[in-house]
């Protein structure tokens, strides 16, 4: 077997990212934080893509996350991020479980175009939703964790924690679940669908696990954003947000349940630069950037590091 | 569920299958005993793939029944059909490239014990297989020996050598303990020396795991040597059934099947 250090390598990010990010000025401690929350969506994407299917259409539960969140806290009053994590995540659990049904009967563009047609039709729903505040969405109530509000100076960096920790806790259960007899199928199924069946496996109910897997990581991820950014809308569910979505995956690479947030974070930094620099040609700058990481790195961010691993190894 | 206590552990009655204007079976009716090592010929196109596609799911005959220990397994699928112990290798091996040949050993057994219940979340590499009660990475690694394949245990399938692949292929199928398996063409595209090598190999291998054989091959060299019952198809038909001195020398299967073979050599 191989030499695994991954846990010790997330639970010292995790580590690293505690004691550091507490002297990160505030504008930092946000970028990160977004960053490791679309990390955790991108590490949902990831088992989906060792078994050769890109969803363009992730941003459907990254919304439904995100609403389901802000929803507790306009009907109940809840305002506790813990909470509203688990209501993100469990909505995109219940609605993934529902379309997996009909998802895991497909593969390639297909499914990634009927993926993305769903999270279009969130989209739609929610511009044209008056209650759910239409298109300029709605405020999320102020969060709070285990009762306490933070002080001012404390509530970026008590998201940034509970980003690293939610992050870290996400990373290490799904590379358990990688290494378990289902997990052990998401490749198999991308190399040869046929054997998997000859094998006694059920492609369609690994894909079907799998998606909804993914998607509650997604749904957790929205309700992380939405907490942290206290503002939610409709555009959390457009096409675009998806693309964004991929694009990081592929920034990344699928080697590592550790790759997702190096991809997530090197992405905030080159669109906020970009940004800051070239207001008017940032996405240029981004789809050099990925050209760049597809033509010298087909394998993603990540391939840099597995080589240094494997050398040392 | 009642115990099966016909000597056959296979029966497939009045088989027939057509792909548009062509009949690639007629009325199929062959029984195969426990423990029987059988030995399928033909010529290209005769009916040998379709029969073993049909036996393990992979089509469905348009009539006839494929009954396995006394349970008719004609409308199931290849996956239920491979659980219940049937299992095929393959004319071109069909392996998992980008995995190490270790790696597409615990794919299969992954699955094996996901169907027994053992392989959930909390348990992963030291669940015991069952039937052997050994772990996963051990019984990956006995089969691997089995077949001599143990220097080839971390390399990508993917540049393996096509007789290395074609063991695997073979191997891969032992990790669900099959009752019946169906080796289609072992020995294709593996060179006249290493033939009988593969073979005796495959045949120890098979003879430990207590499975009924059922092999496609066109060298009627190993078909005499391996086979107990030779079951000779032509155009989609069963033109001889019997031991291998008889079958060989019947006159059917010399004017349609070996021919050529003989001729040759």
């Amino acid at each position: 077997m191989k030499d695994d250090r991954t846990t010790q390598i997330v639970l010292a990010a995790i580590a690293i990212l505690l004691v550091v990010g507490f002297f990160l000025p505030n504008w930092a401690m946000f970028l990160l934080t977004i960053a490791l929350a679309k990390g955790m969506l991108v590490l949902g994407l990831l088992p989906l893509m060792r078994t050769g299917l890109v969803s363009f259409g992730h941003a459907l539960y990254y919304c439904l996350g995100a609403y389901a969140a802000g929803g507790l806290g306009i009907a109940w009053g809840i305002s506790d991020v813990i909470l509203m994590m688990l209501a993100g995540g469990l909505a995109a659990a219940v609605v993934s479980f529902v379309l997996g049904f009909l998802l895991s009967r497909y593969r390639g563009i297909f499914f990634g175009l009927l993926s993305l047609a769903f999270s279009m039709i969130l989209y739609g729903v929610l511009v044209k939703s008056e209650s759910l505040g239409s298109t300029d969405g709605f405020n999320v109530v102020k969060f709070t964790l285990f009762g306490i509000r933070p002080d001012d100076e404390m509530v970026r960096f008590t998201m940034l924690a509970v980003a690293a920790v939610t992050c870290g806790i996400a990373a290490l259960a799904l590379h358990r679940y990688l290494g378990t007899p289902l997990g052990l199928l998401a490749p198999a199924i991308r190399d040869n669908e046929i054997r998997v069946e000859y094998m006694g496996g059920s492609a369609r109910y690994a894909i079907h696990v799998i998606y909804v897997i993914s998607a509650t990581l997604a749904g957790v991820a929205g309700a992380l954003v939405g907490a942290a950014v206290g503002h939610i809308d409709p555009e959390m569910a457009y096409w675009t947000q998806s693309g964004e979505f991929v694009f990081i995956a592929i920034l990344a690479g699928t080697g590592s349940v550790i790759a997702p947030f190096i991809g997530a974070i090197v992405f905030a930094v080159i669109h906020s630069f970009a940004f800051d620099f070239s207001p008017n040609t940032w996405q240029m700058v981004l789809g050099g950037a990925l050209f760049l990481i597809i033509v010298f790195l087909p394998n993603g961010l990540w391939s840099l590091f597995g080589r240094r691993l494997r050398a040392r190894g | 569920m009642a115990q099966n206590t016909s000597n056959y552990i296979l029966e497939a009655t009045g088989l027939n299958k057509s792909f548009g204007a062509v009949t690639a079976a007629k009325d199929i009716n062959i029984s195969i005993e426990r423990d029987a090592f059988v030995g399928l010929i033909g010529t290209n196109g005769a009916g040998k793939t379709t029969f073993i596609n049909m036996v393990t799911g992979y089509l469905k005959p348009d009539a006839g029944t494929i009954v396995y220990d006394g349970l008719d397994i004609t409308a199931l699928q290849p996956r239920d059909i491979t659980r219940m112990g049937i299992c095929r290798s393959f004319q071109i091996p069909q392996l998992y490239n980008s995995l190490t040949v270790f790696e597409n050993m615990m794919v299969g057994l992954g699955v094996v014990l996901h169907h027994a219940g053992r392989g959930g979340f909390f348990s992963r590499g030291e669940a015991l297989v069952p039937g052997s009660e050994k772990p996963l990475h051990v019984v990956a690694d006995e089969i691997l020996a089995r077949f001599d394949l143990s220097s080839y245990r971390g390399r990508p399938a993917q540049i393996l050598p096509g007789g290395v692949r074609k063991l695997l292929d073979i191997a891969m199928t032992m990790v669900a303990s099959p009752k019946i398996l169906l080796l289609d063409e072992p020995t294709s595209g593996v060179s006249a020396e290493e033939k009988f090598g593969i073979m005796e190999m495959v045949m120890n291998a098979v003879k430990q795991a207590g499975a009924t054989v059922l092999f496609v091959e066109h060298d009627m060299e190993v078909v005499s040597r391996f086979s107990q019952r030779v079951i000779a198809f032509y155009d989609g038909r069963v033109i001889c059934d019997a031991p291998p001195d008889v079958a060989l020398n019947d006159a059917e299967v010399q004017r349609y099947v070996i021919g050529g073979h003989r001729a040759q050599g």
